[in-house]
């Protein structure tokens, strides 16, 4: 049962966060992307990127794809530290917000929470693959 | 979208994020009861989306409609998903799912007073 040991007990509820973000940030950079792209490229495209891990994230986590799940998860730990650092230091890279900026403060800071989450729960599961 | 019928919405909506919180906490799984609160909460959630998008129509607001129609289809989608993927855990876990779904319904509620007032997009 190897395949179903990241997304059973306790990982039912962390795909299920996933899944949310996953949804929220695809949603929030479509809209961004469509109506204004040129207004802060850098914001826009940062927000597509963080809606390709959380979704990356939502299926290996899943799924049981671990490699998939530890590359998705280390990538938004990164991505969520860079982009909140950058958010807060160079505020004028970033006229309007991503999911990331300052540390997913609009998110209630799950953002900075849920990578360590993930890369805990992968560390807890991992004898369980074989 | 009125504010008397999002309070109903987040009154039902806690009714089932507390039931489903009660049911984690003792590690118990989905059971009859929460199920047809959960279904109560979606045919209403149903009603408010058809409403909405019938308001939608005909409002002279200048309400975002992209944005307002994607969360009024979003949020009648959350409930099934959340229950389809939280009763498949018999764990605490399963209706942990379902806490959340319940939130995000409550969040999503409160969106749409807000697009539908034209505050913060």
């Amino acid at each position: 049962m190897s395949d179903r040991s990241t997304s059973s007990g306790p990982g039912r509820v962390l795909v299920a966060v996933y899944a949310v973000f996953a949804l929220s940030a695809t949603a929030r950079s479509a809209v961004q992307i469509a109506t204004d792209f040129d207004a802060a490229r850098l914001a826009y495209s940062l927000s597509a990127v963080s809606a390709v891990v959380y979704i990356v994230a939502t299926i290996a986590l899943a799924r049981g794809i671990r490699p998939l799940a530890w590359a998705a998860c280390t990538v938004e730990a990164v991505g969520v530290f860079v982009v909140g650092t950058i958010s807060l230091t160079a505020p004028e890279h970033f006229p309007d917000a991503t999911v990331w900026s300052d540390y997913g403060q609009g998110y209630g800071f799950v953002p900075a929470v849920l990578p360590f989450l993930g890369l805990m729960w992968l560390w807890r599961t991992r004898e369980s693959r074989e | 979208m009125s504010e008397s019928v999002a309070y109903v919405l987040i009154a039902l909506s806690i009714v089932v994020m507390a039931w489903a919180g009660w049911l984690a906490v003792r590690n118990r799984p989905l059971d009859n009861a929460l199920f047809y609160v959960a279904a109560a909460l979606e045919i209403m959630l149903l009603a408010v989306a058809m409403g909405g998008f019938v308001a939608l129509a005909v409002t002279d607001r200048p309400v975002d409609g992209v944005t307002f129609g994607g969360y009024l289809l979003t949020i009648v989608v959350i409930m099934p998903i959340g229950i389809a993927w939280g009763a498949s855990d018999k764990s605490r876990w399963g209706t942990g799912v379902i806490v959340i779904a319940a939130f995000i319904v409550i969040v999503l509620t409160w969106r749409l007073v807000q697009i539908w007032q034209g505050i913060g997009v």
